[in-house]
């Protein structure tokens, strides 16, 4: 081990964080320091624990951290070992594994998954390696070999539970599971790294791994973080402007009505005071299949907006359009309201391939009275017309009516007006378009809201 | 008022005597910010507990507990100090014809006519205390700005009467429901803690903890019922006060199992939602009635 101990270590330690996006300061390590000062090194929990605290600042931060902090000191372990020559010396034990009954240890290693300790966890991947793993002649990947050892047991995941059915009786928890494939993974390669004598490079963490769990729902929360300052944003926005009366229209009575206390000569001017605007939405969302992928992205972003706002008028377009304002108002939980959409908002017609021109003529129709400077509306579809006529004209009327309007768009900026994407028609009416499928792109869509500033002059 | 805790082991016990069962996570936590003086920030659901630790910490420590309940708007003059201007106008206006004005503003400038909020109670108090700064995503940035100082330097300056200092360092507990991203720069200044609910195992001590006199076979049911409503998509979903809540009411009522129909009554206890309420009697009853939940519980 190249010199420097614990101090030295935790500097790399520190780096591999950084590498992957944690922000490290100085400040935190010299936390970390002080914290270790205080447990006991040999508790590997409280050691981790110390760290974590001090150096993972929020659940994914700390998500990472975990990742990184396995991988770190199993490398530096391993590198360790090689450098003092120390191998696990067991493998006569391993040989040992072939003698069992395969029966019997599959139902002990199932045991073990289902409810285990950690450090049983690890022997029965150890005894499963040994056992049904070939020896010294894996298939090279090791995650191939981990998924044909757990097919070798035949572990399987519990499904979600269906209601009514007996739930599997040989299945066991998924998160035990994955558990167990780690153990499996990390034995392997530990095996892999004492055959070789080297340690393979070590890889940045993919997006799949630094994800939390959960998954959607865990999105559905994000989105509706953005949104929340999207409100907050749009609520507060124009009051910075207060005070300011550079560029504010002059008030002709009140300034007629000061100067009658100089005796008719307007020495004070008054002006318009700026108002805040009161954010009244409108949101046109396409729900064709073009945009299916991005369409629960979009939904749940209405869904969101739905709570935030309370003048928020939502459509949905394919063909037609259909005001399902009523719908998020009723519905509360996400799925029904999908539900409701796809079953009988009635937006399709006959093709069931998207008319945008069509969708601005009737929106003007239904709606064009509704709107006035002080509304915004914002538009999400893809602006692909499968040929039609996109009418830009209608659009530009209703941009001209509308205070604001905005365009979400879910494909890449690249694939813009190519193929019958007509982007280009739409674009000059916008106040402003930006490309949006994710969280992080719906969160710059906020900011540029608000840096823009776009009723300030 | 003991003394600094020697490890995490003393800390956890201290805890568990002020009726908080702290995970390992938790005790090394409250351990380290004790040693370090460090504020913790706890962040994590509603409901799992985030108060209740820093009351737990006063407990067990014999401090006094300072709460600065956080909310949109808050400013410095209902967290730090403000100054009682009524009484400085009433002073002014008795005595300002004897006194001259070097003497009245001096006067008017002290202790006297200044109104103690929570932070510079916690700072200039004489005891040490447990200052817990509850739901601090609700505030801005501006707020949180102000707060650095304070945290950082345990100081408080106030432009008439000088610095104020700490003169022992509270335990600070800052609180989040993550609803909104918190600065890097309070972040970097403060321990982290992610709270999240407890496993089954741990509810149940807890339950046990806090409703004794609740039999053994429905503590475990009402875990397990509680731990399946969870899962499920619910707007609020109970919290580990409510579960406690439950299993008083369930002493009260008598019951000696939880089925469907206990269920159904007393549901309103854990969920607060109309259509949480929908949702639950649907996929809970059902399990209940079908009694899955019962054979998991034999067989576990």
């Amino acid at each position: 081990m190249p010199g420097g101990g614990l101090p030295a270590r935790m500097l790399e330690l520190a780096d591999a964080l950084r590498e992957e996006g944690l922000a490290v300061g100085t400040s935190e390590l010299l936390d970390s320091f002080a914290a270790l000062q205080l447990v006991e090194w040999t508790d590997q929990e409280d050691f981790r624990e110390a760290l974590a605290t001090t150096l993972a600042k929020s659940p994914e931060d700390r998500r990472v951290f975990e990742l990184v902090f396995d991988r770190f000191f199993f490398r530096a372990a391993e590198r360790e070992a090689i450098e003092q020559g120390i191998t696990e010396g067991d493998s006569a034990d391993r040989s040992d594994g072939g003698e069992f009954d395969p029966d019997q240890l599959r139902e002990a290693i199932r045991q073990a998954v289902r409810d285990g300790s950690d450090s049983e966890l690890r022997d029965m991947a150890r005894l499963a390696i040994a056992a049904f793993g070939r020896q010294g002649e894996g298939s090279g990947v090791i995650g191939v070999d981990v998924q044909r050892i757990r097919r070798t047991l035949g572990l399987k995941g519990e499904g979600r539970p269906v209601e009514g059915a007996e739930p599997d009786p040989d299945a066991v928890p998924r998160e035990r599971l994955r558990e167990f494939e780690r153990h499996l993974r990390r034995e392997l390669e530990r095996q892999m790294i004492e055959r070789t004598q080297s340690l393979p490079p070590s890889r940045p963490l993919q997006e799949f791994d630094r994800a939390l769990p959960s998954g959607p729902l865990q999105d559905l929360a994000a989105v509706h973080r953005v949104v929340a300052q999207l409100k907050r944003r749009l609520a507060t926005q124009g009051r910075e402007q207060r005070g300011h009366t550079r560029g504010a229209a002059v008030d002709v009575r009140a300034t007629m009505r000061a100067s009658l206390e100089t005796g008719g000569v307007p020495l004070r001017i008054k002006h318009r005071p700026k108002r805040p605007r009161r954010p009244e939405l409108f949101v046109l969302c396409d729900v064709s299949t073009s945009v299916t992928s991005s369409s629960v992205f979009f939904l749940s972003v209405l869904h969101a907006l739905h709570d935030a706002f309370r003048k928020l008028r939502t459509f949905v377009f394919v063909e037609r359009i259909s005001e399902v304002t009523e719908v998020f108002e009723r519905e509360r939980s996400f799925a029904a309201v999908s539900r409701a959409i796809a079953t009988d908002a009635g937006v399709a017609d006959v093709s069931g391939y998207t008319d945008y021109g069509r969708v601005w003529l009737e929106f003007h129709e239904q709606v064009a009275d509704d709107l006035d400077p002080r509304s915004t509306v914002i538009v999400m579809g893809d602006a692909r017309t499968n040929g039609r006529e996109p009418y830009a004209q209608a659009f530009a009327d209703l941009a001209e009516n509308a205070g604001r309007m905005f365009w979400l768009n879910p494909e890449p900026k690249l694939y813009w007006n190519y193929g019958d994407s007509v982007m280009q028609a739409y674009e000059p009416f916008c106040d402003a378009v930006f490309e949006c499928w994710t969280t992080r792109q719906l969160d710059d869509f906020v900011k540029a809201l608000t840096a823009k500033h776009p009723h300030a002059a | 008022m003991k003394g600094e805790p020697q490890s995490v082991e003393e800390v956890r016990d201290g805890l568990e005597g002020a009726g908080y069962l702290a995970d390992e996570s938790t005790a090394l936590v409250a351990f380290l910010a004790e040693r370090l003086g460090k504020p913790i920030l706890v962040e994590g659901p509603a409901g799992v507990g985030k108060t209740e630790l820093a009351k737990a910490l006063s407990r067990a420590t014999e401090r006094k507990l300072i709460r600065l309940q956080c909310y949109e708007g808050l400013d410095e003059a209902k967290a730090l100090y403000e100054w009682n201007y009524r009484k400085q106008l009433l002073r002014i206006q008795t005595e300002s014809r004897e006194a001259g004005w070097d003497e009245v503003s001096d006067d008017i400038f002290s202790n006297e006519f200044l109104l103690e909020r929570p932070l510079l109670r916690a700072i200039s108090a004489t005891e040490p205390v447990v200052l817990l700064i509850d739901e601090i995503d609700k505030t801005d940035q501006e707020f949180e700005a102000m707060l650095l100082e304070v945290l950082s330097d345990f100081q408080i300056s106030i432009p008439e009467l000088g610095v104020i200092e700490a003169s022992s360092r509270p335990i600070v507990l800052l609180t989040s429901n993550n609803s909104r991203e918190l600065t890097e720069a309070l972040k970097r200044r403060c321990l982290y803690l992610w709270l999240d609910y407890p496993d089954a195992e741990r509810e149940l001590e807890i339950v046990r903890l806090h409703a004794p006199d609740l039999p053994e076979a429905v503590g475990k049911r009402l875990v397990e019922v509680i731990q399946m409503v969870r899962d499920l998509d619910l707007r609020k979903p109970p919290s580990i006060a409510e579960s406690i809540d439950w299993a008083r009411a369930l002493i009260l009522l008598g019951a000696e199992d939880i089925d469907r129909a206990m269920l159904e009554q007393t549901m309103s206890i854990i969920v607060k939602h109309r259509t949480d309420l929908d949702l639950v009697a649907e996929r809970a009853g059902v399990k209940l009635a079908g009694g899955l939940l019962g054979s998991a519980a034999e067989r576990g």
